[in-house]
């Protein structure tokens, strides 16, 4: 294996998954570049999400997967037997489809993250509040939930509840941020406040979004991959896998003959 | 289009429709049947016949229905012996009903959990009287031996017996009510790192509270109400178990329940005779508790369905 490259934040080698006996990843190798947003593009049934959900390990909810290769992050095999999940989901963080924060205050929803990973002891007031702040500012919702922090987070709107989940991830420092069609939920001006919101955090985080959006993935991302049954076809820069792809499969599932 | 209907049909209609219709409705007449039998035997009483004290009724612990000069009806002894075998019933089946349901939604596989629902099932179609005689003979000599008391029908082993007959509500209900916790807060909260057990105590137990606490609610409907088990399981010996000398509350007494008393002394009493009445008054103060407490429990469900 050759030294993992810095301008990478994810590694995989050889990386196979399968769902019983299924295999929905086949061999899939590739490097994330660090600070810019990476989008995963193909038709249903793919991969891709499966593929998103291996690099937080959240995929063995189900129990019977079974992995082989590595997944390299932040110099660490994932798939190492003593990766401790609880660190791994702190630097790795994860935006689902539809929007899902927990039935708490929207105060409570930020620092859930702080409160699941440190003593009781060590949390102090003005901490928790800062971090909220910051965390509520970074994802441009503080002017508008400023006064309302002790309200269930439930009963925002549902791009309100998006950033929200977003927001919540912030304050446990992520170095990766997974995003599976964190905007399938949302209407038009949803939608592109939560991309813009995006492109404001791809500076200082690494951003990897699964979409079925093609035009989404061609407004946000700077590299895109496209997979298609479990491989990876082809993972180029944006505007060269939409202007002149090198495979057929990639040129045929962008203009739309499939998917 | 339709084809018109022959009387023959139009008749057959509406004997199905009315015969279904009864059979809709017979639950509410049952139960109005029920509740208007018990208080006309007991409500004499309560307007007064033969100088009857409500207040003495419930206040007073003594109990000698039987004696020829003076019988006295004070049930303060049968309340206390109900409430304090009910209340450690519910104590002792709370946390191992909760600990169950946890695991069986949150850690056990499909096949263990499919084994470990029909065991609890099992549980719950064992008839009381067999549990009253696993009080009379097992568990009677398993307290005598472990506590050193010479007689093991007592406060204790009548509610090990109970708790064991409220497990299976509260731990189909619970399991209930977590399994109605979306699958998203469970994803929302390990994906931000939360350990199982910390997926528990601060998602699942907050998210499904309401059900929950119905469960432990009709646990204790169910503990009340229950009467070949304790009848068996208590001594039958009426006498309070809480006094001012330490510990205060003495689960190795003997007492007796509203409901034992009930079972075992309407058969020899002569109809319309005061004691008969009292005994139904009883059943109507018996049905007051479980009326409430499953009305509490059933508000507390609908709360979690309007969220």
């Amino acid at each position: 294996m050759s030294e993992p490259d810095p301008n990478y934040s994810v590694n995989v080698r050889d990386f196979s998954l399968w769902y019983g006996d299924f295999q929905a990843l086949k061999n899939v190798s590739l490097n994330l570049r660090d600070g810019i947003i990476t989008s995963l593009i193909g038709p249903s049934g793919c991969g891709k999400t499966t593929l998103l959900r291996s690099f937080n390990r959240i995929n063995e909810r189900y129990g019977n997967v079974t992995t082989s290769g590595e997944i390299t992050i932040l110099e660490k095999n994932i798939l190492d037997a003593d990766v401790s999940l609880p660190e791994l989901r702190k630097s790795v963080g994860m935006v689902f489809q539809r929007p899902n924060p927990l039935p708490v205050s929207i105060y409570e929803n930020i620092i859930f993250g702080l409160r699941i990973h440190s003593d009781r002891k060590d949390l102090r007031r003005s901490e928790m509040d800062e971090a909220v702040e910051t965390a509520l500012r970074q994802v441009r919702l503080w002017d508008d939930l400023k006064d309302k922090l002790k309200n269930r987070a439930t009963s925002l709107q549902l791009e309100q509840q998006q950033k929200l989940c977003i927001a919540r991830l912030l304050p446990l420092k992520p170095r990766i941020i997974l995003m599976d069609e964190p905007c399938s939920a949302l209407d038009v001006d949803g939608t592109r406040a939560v991309e813009e919101l995006m492109v404001s955090l791809a500076d200082d985080y690494t951003i990897l979004i699964v979409t079925h959006n093609m035009a989404q993935a061609r407004r946000v991302s700077q590299e895109c991959i496209f997979m298609l049954l479990g491989e990876i076809i082809e993972h180029d820069r944006t505007e060269q896998i939409f202007l002149s792809p090198r495979n057929q499969k990639t040129t045929e599932y962008i203009e739309g003959r499939y998917g | 289009m339709r084809k018109s209907l022959t009387t023959r049909q139009i008749v057959a209609e509406w004997i199905i429709e009315n015969l279904i219709r009864l059979c809709g409705i017979s639950a509410i007449l049952f139960v109005f049947g029920i509740f208007f039998f018990v208080f006309r035997e007991g409500a004499p009483l309560l307007f007064g016949e033969g100088g009857f004290d409500l207040i003495k009724f419930l206040t007073s612990p003594e109990w000698y229905p039987s004696s020829n000069s003076n019988p006295r009806y004070g049930i303060l002894a049968l309340i206390l012996g109900t409430a304090s075998v009910s209340c450690l019933a519910v104590l002792i089946s709370v946390p191992f009903g909760l600990g169950a349901a946890i695991f069986i939604s949150e850690f056990c596989g499909p096949k263990l959990k499919e084994g470990l629902k029909i065991v609890i099932e099992l549980l719950a179609a064992i008839p009381s009287v067999v549990w009253g005689f696993i009080g009379l003979t097992l568990m009677k000599g398993i307290i005598e031996s472990v506590f050193g008391v010479p007689f093991g029908l007592t406060v204790l082993n009548g509610a090990i017996i109970l708790a064991l007959m409220c497990l299976p509500i509260i731990v189909s209900i619970s399991e209930d009510a977590l399994r109605a916790v979306p699958d998203s807060y469970r994803e929302a909260a390990q994906g931000l790192g939360a350990t199982r057990w910390q997926l528990i105590y601060r998602v699942l137990l907050p998210a499904a509270k309401n059900g929950l606490l119905a469960a432990v609610l009709l646990g204790v409907g169910r503990a009340v109400g229950e009467t070949m088990a304790v009848l068996m399981a208590t001594g039958h010996a009426v006498n309070i178990p809480i006094d001012g000398t330490p510990p205060y509350f003495h689960a190795l007494d003997s007492v007796r329940t509203l409901t034992a008393t009930i079972a075992a002394e309407l058969g020899e009493t002569a109809q319309g005779s005061p004691h008969y009445r009292v005994l139904f008054l009883i059943g109507i103060f018996l049905f007051c508790i479980t009326f409430t407490i499953n009305l509490v429990a059933d508000l507390v469900v609908r709360g979690i369905r309007k969220e």
